[in-house]
């Protein structure tokens, strides 16, 4: 033994390992390949399956690579004839209960089973007797079990525990009568789900959607990038006949490691949903037809052209997807500014802009994915990342898991998959105070003050104010994070304000979980009324998207945008578009709403027919290449908003391929941490919050895009705008409501009948009301004053 | 949110909770069980699982393994009075099978079955009960009684209620 190192003989050769390795991971970085079934890098070890039996020297009988700790000068031998005859005698025993329907099961080549039974199997079954039979369990839209193959590998149920925080498969029963399953009929919930599917060694659960579409032969993989969160997971599309089969995770230890959210599987379904859009379509004295590319394309021009002439470029505005890429957003301000007008926006569901001029170059996390896992405390300002970037919560969760604390600050006391170690729950309108509070006990223990003094006047920290912030600062890394819902506030400045500065008093990162795919890319390529690509101030910006629809364009520009679904408040944005002159949708797909407000649709392509580049919430750039063709006439949204251009007779749009786009786009800031942190005014002072009834309109993970709201699987998950009113049930005995099974919802100048449902999550003077829900669109913005009555 | 457990099965719970430190509630797990399932007259349901999951604060799914798990826990509805014969080497060298088939004859049921007057539970046989000397035995609701003949079953059986 050397510098701590032991040398350990593997197969005659001699190879380094550490103390307190397993046999197997020596193995696996060496290159001899011990097979296995129940070890898996990523969790623990179980060592039930026996197949990775080896041959240790001085041992009595063959011992499991993945149990077996190394010992210096231990002398391993793989591939000998006792390893060779165990992992055989093993595999026999395996094979007993496994059924002979290969050819009809799905993961029939790339079973890990059937790979292994090639190499240690034997050709005949010694077994006649009877085999087990285990009914099938629904466990969900997703995930389908065909559990009569299972070996019993757990690595489905470790995964549950020690990575998706949420047990939901277990093994009940004993010895030949032991199945994995939900025990009761039960659909899991883990918004982590799918990968039990890769993780599965065998056919016993696999990805329902796909089920029986494909072999995995028959299949090319390419990779991609996702498409529904800031995190930028790597994937890989599986492409059969130019269609997508189905999405799985790339490795990418920066990023995702291994894990994809279900989101990200299974959103691919919403590229082939009958409402894609497939040909470019006008209405004509209000009906539809459908046209080619040109006739769209002059029509545009002429309606557009007409408004610009008329009554000035300033009368068009373009309102553009935060999950857009780089390219589109770029070529899509390029326009908007070489027409002569600088509205454009992609913060579609943000109300508060006060603070823009002052804002980073892009919002970053403040951090890196992996640093995530270092932190020892966090708190989240307004936000629910277990399901809105799966991904960065999977981090925390590490860090929780390793002795960090997380904290929040939400109008909902969302259920995060581990405990929070300290909490303030408060309607929407107090969220301020709460941080104030907060920040009132750090500038007091660390003496530092940046002019909040005013602000701090007023407020009375409890004792949950002085944990947190005595957690921050008591902590060698932490950092602070605005959520979603934070996003979507009205006093959106006065949260980041406090949040900033509380992270700069306690020495914490300060960072953003991230709209949409790319709302850093948005933010850098110009995408918004105030800032040129590369961040530069314009003196005299445009209107931003809340001006937009209040003043009411005669054009509007929409890509990839659902005017009903997608803005901050529905209300508004349905009606302005509505009453535009001309309203062009750039679109993935053709509904009833849109054929009601838009004048021409034209189809783009999506996804994974898509190319170009996301900047995630690091500020991480990755490019993507199409792996299908578009769907029918459907085209790259680059390539039609630089035809538009060409129409329009601007200089500057001959890119002929993606690439020259690309050259011209501003790099990522390499440190743009600092940036995060903003020279924010001090508001003047806080309001106390006041005790009006506050909608909170959060939006569930599989509702938050127009592509996975399109995705039939996913829309049958608990995780979709459900339409209901939740409250609490000491505001429904306040509200005279309680045991009513719906009630009247006011909103400013609209009002809703919605089913009731008891939530005690919910704050008190709060009622939980989805957002991207048909139902709740006429309520107006998603955060704001509404007033319930009984039905 | 789930069914309330009697006081009674609280106070329980609660004696065995204390000799387990506080982050290891679920040590208390067989012992709540058995108690849950006393009370409920010899089984278990799943609303009674779910509380002694929420009570102990483990995943459901958990307590529904443990369960499943062992033989002295039902999780089926069963009546009131449970008879398990042992199957093992010494009993069944000694008459056990004999002795089980009488008892199915005489009440009707096969294993792991209840008579329909919902009177005795025939339990799955069962794998040593550690009486082998007094073999062959059956445990009627926790009382043991060995050196079976089919009249002492009889006479047993009988004075069921």
């Amino acid at each position: 033994m050397t510098d701590n190192h032991f040398t350990i003989e593997i197969d005659g050769k001699e190879v380094r390992a550490e103390p307190g390795q397993m046999l197997i991971e020596v193995t696996d970085e060496t290159g001899h390949y011990v097979p296995r079934f129940c070890y898996h890098h990523k969790l623990t070890v179980a060592a039930n399956c026996r197949m990775c039996l080896v041959e240790v020297e001085k041992a009595a009988k063959p011992l499991p690579a993945c149990a077996t700790p190394v010992m210096n000068g231990m002398k391993v031998h793989t591939r000998s004839q006792l390893a060779l005859e165990a992992q055989k005698s093993v595999m026999e025993f395996l094979l007993i209960n496994h059924p002979l329907d290969c050819p009809i099961c799905d993961q029939g080549g790339e079973c890990e089973l059937q790979d292994l039974a090639m190499g240690y199997g034997r050709d005949v079954s010694r077994y006649q007797e009877k085999k087990r039979v285990v009914n099938d369990k629904n466990i969900g839209p997703l995930v389908r079990t065909d559990m009569t193959r299972c070996i019993h590998c757990t690595r489905c149920v470790r995964f549950g525990e020690e990575i998706a925080g949420l047990r939901e498969l277990g093994a009940t029963g004993r010895g030949e009568f032991m199945e994995i399953g939900t025990y009761i009929e039960k659909s899991m919930t883990s918004e982590l789900s799918g990968n039990v599917i890769d993780l599965c060694p065998v056919g016993a659960l696999t990805s329902k959607p796909f089920r029986y579409s494909a072999r995995t032969w028959e299949m090319t993989q390419r990779g991609g990038i996702a498409a529904h969160d800031a995190v930028g997971s790597n994937i890989h599309f599986h492409v059969k006949g130019d269609r997508v089969k189905r999405v799985v995770p790339a490795e990418n230890e920066a990023i995702n490691e291994i894990w994809l959210s279900d989101r990200d599987r299974f959103s691919y379904e919403g590229l082939y949903s009958d409402a894609r859009l497939t040909t470019p379509m006008l209405k004509d004295n209000g009906s539809w037809r459908e046209v080619d590319w040109e006739t769209a394309f002059d029509f545009v021009k002429d309606k557009l052209g007409a408004i610009i002439a008329g009554r000035g470029a300033d009368k068009i505005g373009a309102l553009v997807s935060p999950s857009a890429t780089s390219e589109e957003l770029y070529l899509a301000q390029k326009f908007m500014r070489g027409l002569g007008s600088n509205n454009i926006d992609h913060r579609l569901r943000q109300t508060d802009f006060s603070d823009q001029d002052v804002a980073p170059a892009y919002p970053g996390l403040g951090l890196s994915i992996p640093e995530i896992e270092q932190l020892n405390s966090a708190l989240i300002v307004g936000g629910f990342p277990r399901k809105d970037q799966p991904i960065i919560n999977h981090r925390l969760r590490k860090a929780v898991l390793a002795g960090a604390g997380v904290m929040v600050v939400n109008p909902i006391d969302f259920d995060f998959n581990y405990d929070l170690t300290h909490k303030c729950i408060a309607s929407s309108a107090k969220l301020g105070n709460e941080l104030a509070a907060i920040l009132k006990v750090a500038a007091g223990r660390t003496g530092k003050d940046a002019g909040s003094r005013q602000l701090r006047a007023r407020v009375r920290p409890g004792k949950r104010h002085k944990d947190i912030a005595d957690a921050l600062i008591r902590a060698d890394r932490s950092a602070v994070f605005i959520g979603s819902l934070a996003a979507s506030h009205p006093q959106l400045s006065l949260l980041r304000y406090l949040s900033g500065t509380l992270a700069e008093y306690t020495d914490s990162s300060f960072g953003y979980s991230g709209d949409g795919a790319n709302s850093a890319g948005a933010w850098l390529v110009g995408a918004v009324p105030h800032r040129m690509p590369g961040a530069g101030n314009i003196r005299a910006g445009g209107l931003n998207v809340d001006d937009m629809l209040r003043n009411r364009m005669a054009g509007y520009l929409l890509l990839n945008a659902e005017p009903e679904f997608d803005f901050f408040d529905g209300k508004l944005a349905r009606d302005a578009i509505s009453a535009a002159d001309c309203v062009v949708s750039i679109t993935g797909y053709r509904t009833k709403a849109a054929e009601d407000y838009a004048d021409v649709l034209l189809p783009m392509a999506l996804y994974a027919e898509n190319e170009g580049s996301y900047l995630n919430i690091e500020g991480r750039q990755q490019s993507f290449t199409a792996v299908v063709s578009p769907l029918g006439e459907a085209r790259p949204a680059w390539k039609i908003l630089r035809v538009l251009a060409n129409k329009f007779e601007l200089p500057g749009f001959n890119h002929a391929e993606i690439g020259d786009i690309q050259k011209e786009l501003p790099d990522a800031v390499e440190d743009n941490q600092s940036g995060n942190m903003g020279a924010w005014q001090a508001p003047e002072a806080i309001e106390t919050g006041d005790d009006a009834l506050y909608r909170i309109g959060y939006i569930p993970m599989n509702s938050v895009d127009a592509m996975v709201r399109h995705a039939p699987a996913l829309q049958q998950t608990v995780d979709v705008a459900d339409g209901a009113a939740h409250i609490n049930s000491a505001m429904a005995t306040r509200l005279g409501v309680a045991g009513q099974e719906s009630i009247e919802v006011a909103g400013q100048d609209a009002g809703v009948k919605l089913p009731l449902n008891i939530d005690d999550s919910v704050a008190d003077d709060c009622v939980l009301i989805h957002g991207a829900h048909i139902n709740t669109g006429k309520l107006g913005p998603l955060i704001g004053v509404v007033s319930i009555t009984r039905a | 949110m789930s069914k309330r457990l009697s006081r009674r099965l609280r106070a329980e719970i609660d004696r065995w909770l204390a000799k387990f430190p506080p982050d290891q509630k679920q040590s208390a797990v067989l012992a709540a069980l058995r108690e849950a399932q006393h009370e409920n007259r010899g089984y278990l349901t799943t609303e009674l699982m779910d509380a002694v999951a929420d009570y102990l604060e483990m995943p459901r799914i958990a307590v529904y393994e443990v369960a499943s798990f062992y033989s002295m826990l039902e999780t089926r509805h069963c009546g009131r009075h449970s008879v398990s014969v042992c199957t093992n080497i010494s009993c069944m060298l000694r008459g056990a099978y004999e002795i089980v088939d009488h008892i199915e004859k005489k009440l009707g049921v096969k294993t792991g079955e209840t008579t329909e007057d919902n009177r005795i539970y025939l339990k799955e046989e069962e794998e040593c009960l550690a009486a082998c000397c007094g073999a062959p035995m059956m445990m009627v609701d926790h009382r043991y009684y060995e050196n079976l003949t089919t009249e002492l079953v009889d006479e047993v059986l009988d004075g069921l209620d």
